[in-house]
Formats: structure tokens, C-alpha cells, sequence
């Protein structure tokens, strides 16, 4: 039902990803440690998948590598660079919140346009026009422009996050959750709009998913986080072979009795 | 609590580098306005003249015992321009309008629309701090003006309609025009300034600093109405010591 997986990019894009480097990246809160030296690369125009147990550090690792959250030792660097106070000058980064993270006093078009408009890269006639065709591109049915986030449902207003995203026309693209609570054909489809995304784009793309079926559908490389620590790591047929056993009880877990 | 003073002292610093480009955000700030105006004025109204009522009925009758009906107007109208209306008003507004700014800055932060405002490369403080700050700090002053008003008329009203003072209107505004000069006014409005700028940072501040879910809302919103008000109230006396010297 996902995409066949794609082969990691051979030729050099002329619109390169960000190459990310993390080393030994480690946060607590209060006393809960929560990444406990995590080290990870993802290439340029790779789609990297980071799978693992709730409440294992996804999302706080997706904070730190946007600069949401900063390490309490370790490094984040992008293209070589840690990140400085400038970085979201120099480099087109987006996130798609869990939540969507939409402004709710801002219309559908208002949000998808806001990157636009706040730092007036086009004119107001243009953004609409980009609105129109970002919108159109995740499937979101006419009429929705107008509405406000609150009149939507978990998977409209995720989608129109991802519009949103793709408007920053990243270098660097990271979704947490983007198909949960989807029904699977959107979710197939918001599957398949981040492959085209990156082929089209070559844009870094790392997803934090559940889904296994969109992880093992859409990844060049998977990594298992269990506990703040990268446990497992490589190709999709790599990752199924793998001996870890709580990786393969997270790869065989389904509700047929036994 | 001195970091959170020295948080807020941060939080007002960028708010005033980033005053520059208020220009940018006037449509956000005349939205803010409006509904500050709508939220308040009417009960900034009856506050207004309930208070001169008042402030009548407590010293009118001390007054007029002694034979000193005549100063009434001067009495109430110092009183009010120079200490209750902007204390009143900013009392209001934090009750009003503060606690909204820090719930709906607090459900921002808690929904992660703030942290998309980041990723977006929009200055939180820009877009969310600028147009609150400066919409209050417009609306308190204007605000005390038209409470001065009100407040007047609501003195007179009691002074002439209560029997036991019975000052006529006239002898009310004539004393009061006698006693009130242009500095007074401006003294309140000098505080009102301040004030206004004082529960802004207050409610954003807090509004921003919200962790936690729903609950982190509300005690976001309590700390903030509660803080603010303990912070009108000091800065009012300090206020007023150091004003009193231009008081020729
Ligand atoms: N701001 C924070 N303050 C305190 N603890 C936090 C904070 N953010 C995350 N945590 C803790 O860090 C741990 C990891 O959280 P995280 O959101 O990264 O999990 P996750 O892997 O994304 O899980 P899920 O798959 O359920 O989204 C959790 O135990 C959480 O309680
Ligand atoms: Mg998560």
C-alpha cells in the first residue's frame, strides 16, 4: 500500500540537500534523561526514517536538529556548521509539528501563505497563487482555504501543515508523525508527496513515523531510537534483518491472536 | 522571582529593539486595540463613574461638615487623574485584557504554534509580543482620559444629587477647573504609560513561559492578573515619588 522504496540518490542534485551530522547529542529534563548520546549523519537528499517506542526521544531529537532545543552536550551541525543564532537565514529548514503547530487565529490560506507574506518574498497576488497550488498538491478540497484550522479535521490540518512546510521550499524537511490518525489512502498519499518531494526537491528529508508501512516504504535508511540511544541503523532490508530483538518484536507486533 | 523579573526585563528589551518595525504590524496592532476597547470600555465606564460616586459620598460629608463643600471638585478631581483612574484602569486592563494576552499566548506556546512561528524564521517577540505591547500602552492612557471624564461627571452627579452634600454642578467643575491644571493630567498619564507597559511584559511574558498543557494555561493566566497587579502597585508609589517634585 506504500510507495516501493526508492534508490538513495546517485546524481549530485543541482539543488542540493543539508548534509546533518549529530554527535553524541544528550538532553535532560529534570532528572529524565532523555537523549543519551545519540550519533546520526543523513546525507544530502537522503530520506531518513527514525522509528522507536513512544516516548523514546523522536520528537526532542527532531527539536534539536531545528534549533528548537539546544543540547546539553553534543553537537548538531548542518552542512559542517553548528547551529548559530543565523542559522534559518542561511539555510531553508522546516518542521511539520506532531500537532500541525497552525496558528488558529489565521485562515488556512493565511498559514500556508505566512512564511510568504511575513518576509514578503512574493507579492500578495503570487501567494495566492502558491497557496492555491501548495493546497492543491496535498489534496486538500477546495473550500478549505477559508476555513480556520479549528474547523478541521487532525488529518486536514496536518496536511495543511505540510503545505505550509513546502513553502520555505526546504532544504532540510522534517515531519514528525506525519500519516498518524490519517486514513491509510491519505496516508498513502502524504506518503507518496514526500517521496516526489524529495526526488523533485532533493531536499534532506527525515521522518519520525510508527508506521511501518511508511517507514519501509519511502526510507533510503531507517534508525531504531529506543531510550535516547540509536540502537539500529541502515537500508530497509538491513533494518529487517536486524537481530535487535526489540526491533523485531516493533517489526512483528500485529493484533492477530495468538 | 528576580529571574523572572530579569526574563521579563529581556523579554521588554527585545520588544523595544524590534519597536522599529511597529509600522509593519498596524493592522495587528489596530485589531489589538479594537478589542481591548470593546473588552474594557464599558466597564471601564461604570467603574469610572462609580468611583467618583464614591469618593464623593466618603468625602463630601466630611467636607461639607467643616464648611468646605466648595473643594469638593478639586479633591475628587486631583484624586482621580492623578492616582485612581490610571491605577483603576490598569487594574482593569490586567484583569481584561492581560489575562487574555496570556492565554492566548499560552495556548500559542502549549500548541506549538509558537515553536512553528520559530521554524518559520518569525520572530515570536515580533509577531506576537510588538503589536500586544504597543496596543495597550495606546489603549491604557486613552482609556484613563476617558475614565478622568466619567469619573468627574459621576462626582458631580452624587454632589449635586445627594442630599447631605448637595454641591451644585457648577461650584463642582468651577473648583475643579480652579484646582486641576494640565500637569495633573499628565501625571496620570505618565503613569498610565508605564503601567500599561508594565502588565503587557507582565502577561506576555508569562504567556510565553507556559508549560505544561491546559493547566500550564491557567496558571499562566492567574500569575499573570496577579503579578501584574502587584507590579501596578509598586510601580505606582514609585511612580509617585518621582513625579512629586514637577508638582509645583
Ligand atoms: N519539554 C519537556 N520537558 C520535560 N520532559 C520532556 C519535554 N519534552 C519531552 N520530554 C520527555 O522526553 C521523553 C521523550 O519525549 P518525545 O516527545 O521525544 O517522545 P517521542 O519519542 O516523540 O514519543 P511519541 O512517539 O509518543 O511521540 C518523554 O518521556 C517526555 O516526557
Ligand atoms: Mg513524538
Amino acid at each position: 500500500m506504500t510507495p516501493a522504496p526508492s534508490p538513495a540518490p546517485s546524481v549530485a542534485p543541482a539543488h542540493p540537500g543539508l548534509r546533518v551530522a549529530v554527535r553524541d547529542l544528550r538532553k535532560r529534563y529534570h532528572t529524565q534523561e532523555v537523549l543519551r548520546g545519540v550519533d546520526l549523519e543523513i546525507a544530502p537528499a537522503e530520506i531518513f526514517v527514525l522509528m522507536g517506542p513512544s516516548g523514546s526521544g523522536k520528537s526532542v531529537f527532531l527539536r534539536h536538529l531545528i534549533g528548537l532545543e539546544s543540547p546539553d552536550s553534543g553537537e548538531v551541525r548542518i552542512e559542517g556548521e553548528l547551529l548559530a543564532d543565523d542559522f534559518r537565514d542561511r539555510f531553508r529548514m522546516a518542521m511539520v509539528f506532531q500537532s500541525g503547530g497552525l496558528l488558529n487565529s489565521l485562515t488556512v490560506a493565511q498559514n500556508v501563505g505566512l512564511y510568504l507574506s511575513e518576509h514578503r518574498l512574493r507579492s500578495p497576488a503570487e501567494i495566492d497563487a502558491v497557496v492555491a497550488e501548495k493546497l492543491a498538491l496535498v489534496q486538500l478540497p477546495d473550500g478549505t482555504a477559508n476555513k480556520y484550522p479549528t474547523e478541521l479535521s487532525g488529518g486536514m490540518r496536518r496536511r495543511v501543515a505540510i503545505a505550509r512546510a513546502l513553502t520555505i521550499d526546504p532544504q532540510l524537511i522534517l515531519f514528525d508523525e506525519p500519516t498518524a490518525e490519517l486514513d491509510p489512502l491519505v496516508a498513502l498519499a502524504i506518503g507518496r508527496e514526500i517521496v516526489a518531494l524529495n526526488r523533485r526537491t532533493h531536499a534532506t528529508t527525515l521522518v519520525v513515523t510508527h508506521d511501518r508501512d511508511l517507514a519501509f516504504g519511502i526510507a533510503h535508511r531507517i534508525g531504531f531510537l529506543v531510550e535516547g540511544r540509536i540502537l539500529a541503523v541502515g537500508t530497509p532490508d538491513v533494518i529487517r534483518a536486524h537481530p535487535l530483538p526489540l526491533l523485531q518484536q516493533f517489526l512483528a507486533a500485529d493484533f492477530t491472536p495468538q | 522571582m528576580f529571574r523572572e523579573l530579569g526574563q521579563m526585563l529581556v523579554l521588554f528589551g527585545a520588544t523595544l529593539r524590534a519597536l522599529p518595525g511597529f509600522l509593519r504590524r498596524r493592522r495587528s496592532i489596530g485589531e489589538q486595540i479594537f478589542e481591548i476597547g470593546n473588552a474594557s470600555l464599558l466597564m471601564a465606564c461604570m467603574l469610572s463613574f462609580f468611583i467618583g460616586g464614591v469618593l464623593v459620598l466618603q468625602a463630601g460629608s466630611v467636607l461639607v461638615e467643616r464648611g468646605l463643600g466648595s473643594q469638593l471638585g478639586g479633591l475628587v478631581g486631583i484624586s482621580l487623574c492623578k492616582e485612581l483612574a490610571p491605577v483603576m484602569m490598569a487594574i482593569l486592563i490586567a484583569g481584561r485584557v492581560g489575562s487574555a494576552m496570556a492565554a492566548e499566548l499560552g495556548s500559542m506556546q502549549v500548541y506549538q504554534e509558537v515553536d512553528a512561528l520559530r521554524t518559520l524564521n518569525i520572530e515570536p517577540i515580533d509577531y506576537l509580543v510588538l503589536p500586544r505591547i504597543v496596543a495597550i500602552t495606546i489603549a491604557l492612557p486613552a482609556l484613563v482620559v476617558f475614565s478622568n471624564l466619567v469619573g468627574w461627571l459621576g462626582g458631580a452627579a452624587v454632589a449635586s444629587f445627594n442630599s447631605d452634600i448637595g454641591i451644585p454642578t457648577a461650584t463642582f467643575f468651577s473648583n475643579l477647573r480652579e484646582v486641576v491644571d494640565t500637569w495633573d493630567i499628565a501625571h496620570g498619564l505618565i503613569k498610565a504609560f508605564v503601567f500599561a507597559m508594565a502588565v503587557g511584559t507582565v502577561c506576555c511574558h508569562q504567556g510565553l513561559q507556559t508549560r505544561g498543557g491546559p493547566r500550564g494555561v491557567g496558571r499562566s493566566v492567574t500569575k499573570a492578573v496577579t503579578n501584574s497587579i502587584v507590579l501596578v502597585l509598586l510601580l505606582d508609589y514609585v511612580l509617585t515619588r518621582l513625579l512629586q517634585p514637577f508638582d509645583a
